[in-house]
């Protein structure tokens, strides 16, 4: 376990602010509590101050999770965002996306949201723009990764 | 004057009152009534309170005051103890003689492990050999006295001798008494040698060898290792044309190692750092942008041209006439490199091109190239 570097950091930052863009300094700067990355075994969690102290007496190899995964670092140093990030990062959302049921599960399946499937949108969103897309609920949801990219034993999960 | 005279004397016999009140209690501050004795062991300044803690228990809670009045009691005691000692003085201050410890305190360190074998602990010990008990004194056939087995005014002394029989083979014309004291020095360095080589296992240390190589062999396989390493990376090259052996694999973890922050740094230095991070790069998204879509921009200006230009000379071709597109080919130039920043400059501001934007750019620019 050990915090990010400033390249690691910076590569962090820049996709995440595709989503959330300047509110990344609310997620930074906490007002109720010192929050902080860290990077154990390629993967970036985003724990309190508390709890890292406390992960901080479980040997490496036993530790499996701390605080919050947001995604992990891939071979060749890219950062691919986790489903757990949503919490964080669905109500800091610049532009958002709310789709119809019916999309709903196409979505959820991988399939791409058609016109005839969107509910609402905020306005102003420009093309590729990065979104937060929501259920007519109001439930984050999230796109699984495409079929080619799974691993072959089973399907990645955070915990492991 | 009475009443001045009274109060005067009242006030005297206050004072001397307070005094003897003081010295009262100084007596009984110095006097301290325990039950049991303390044991004292003046040498280590230790005082042992063997009595019930009764106060203690019955002080509840908040046992301070209790725990104070006790230490105070027993430093007392203590101190009225050294006050009986036998005192000295010692550049203007004085000394009380402190005797000898009684309690004995327990290691401070733990117990040292057993020393390795040296080489001929070991050998000795493979071969069964035990040390044959020598007399101290030898008969010494020179000087005809009983002389010392090895050092001052010994029995047989090498040095001594004034005449040195050239042996068969050797040169004629070389210096036996040189010879002997060369030999006797390398026997010298040659012991050295092995006895700091002993204290080096013993402590499992790495001598300073010279290159890595020792005189005598007996290296480790790590050691010959890495001083293979050294003599392959000390060329010129750094290394970099040292050609391995057909089966040598190469060496692994010869890389620096990395060093990253500590994990519990400072919070507020990792946050400040962030931030700092995340203000520069929030600075430098537009203009990012904007190299981005002038060089694309350049790019389809250039591809239109050369078009066009393949278009003028084919119709030039036909025609006959070459000037057409030499004289177009004058005119753009100039335009291309100013109109073409300021065009794109006002435009592309954040985020990534609007939608239809790129169409507008067009017509914009095709404008301005007009005029």
């Amino acid at each position: 376990m050990r915090p990010l570097t400033e390249e690691e950091t910076r590569v962090m930052f820049e996709k995440i602010a595709k989503y959330i863009g300047e509110n990344l300094q609310l997620l930074v700067d906490r007002p109720d509590g010192t929050y902080c990355f860290r990077l154990h075994n390629d993967r970036v969690y985003y724990v309190s101050e508390k709890i890292l102290k406390l992960a901080a007496n479980i040997s490496g190899d036993k530790l499996v999770s701390l605080g919050t995964c947001f995604g992990k670092f891939t071979k060749t140093h890219k950062f691919r965002l986790h489903i757990t990030a949503l919490d964080y990062l669905a109500p800091y959302a610049k532009y958002k996306v709310w789709i119809k049921p019916g999309a709903e599960q196409s979505f959820l399946y991988g399939n791409h949201v058609l016109k005839s499937g969107l509910g609402r949108i905020t306005e102003n969103t420009c093309q590729y723009q990065g979104v937060v897309v929501y259920s007519m609920a109001d439930v984050p949801l999230m796109h699984p990764p495409p079929r080619s990219r799974l691993p072959r034993e089973s399907a990645e999960t955070v915990e492991r | 004057m009475s009443p001045g005279g009274a109060m005067e004397g009242q006030s005297v016999e206050e004072l001397l009152a307070k005094a003897e009140r003081d010295e009262a209690e100084k007596l009984q501050r110095i006097t301290v009534h325990k039950e049991l004795e303390l044991e004292f062991d003046l040498g280590n300044l230790l005082a042992s309170d063997r009595n019930p803690p009764t106060g203690l228990r019955r002080a509840g809670p908040t046992p301070e005051a209790e725990l104070q009045a006790l230490a105070r009691d027993n430093t007392q005691l203590l101190i009225n103890q050294l006050w009986q000692l036998p005192t000295e003085r010692v550049e203007e201050a004085l000394v009380a003689r402190l005797p000898e410890p009684t309690t004995r305190l327990p290691r401070e360190k733990p117990v040292p492990r057993p020393r390795p074998l040296t080489r001929w602990q070991q050998f000795a010990r493979l071969k069964g050999i035990r040390p044959k008990k020598k007399t101290n004194l030898v008969w010494d056939e020179v000087s005809g006295q009983w002389r010392r087995r090895w050092g001052y005014q010994r029995a047989r002394d090498d040095t001594k001798e004034w005449l040195i029989e050239v042996p068969g083979g050797a040169d004629p014309l070389e210096d036996q008494f040189a010879k002997r004291i060369q030999a006797k020095k390398e026997r010298v360095a040659k012991n050295e040698l092995n006895r700091l080589r002993n204290l080096a296992r013993a402590h499992k240390m790495q001598l300073p060898s010279a290159a890595g190589m020792h005189p005598t062999g007996h290296q480790s396989k790590e050691e010959l290792g890495r001083a293979m390493q050294v003599a392959k990376v000390s060329t010129a090259s750094v290394g970099r044309f040292q050609e391995r052996l057909p089966k040598e694999k190469a060496p692994r973890g010869s890389g620096k190692k990395r060093k990253f922050q500590p994990l519990f740094g400072d919070f507020a230095a990792e946050k400040k750092s962030q931030l700092e991070l995340l203000r520069v790069m929030k600075s430098k998204k537009p203009q990012l942008d904007v190299t981005r879509a002038t060089n694309k921009q350049m790019r389809e200006e250039d591809q239109e041209e050369a078009a066009k230009r393949r278009k003028m000379s084919q119709k030039g071709k036909r025609k006959g006439g070459r000037q057409g597109p030499g004289g177009k080919r004058k005119g753009v130039p100039p335009s291309r490199g100013g109109k073409r920043k300021a065009g794109l400059g006002g435009k592309m501001n954040s985020g990534p091109l609007p939608y239809g934007g790129k169409r507008k750019g067009g017509q914009h620019q095709g404008g301005k190239r007009r005029k």
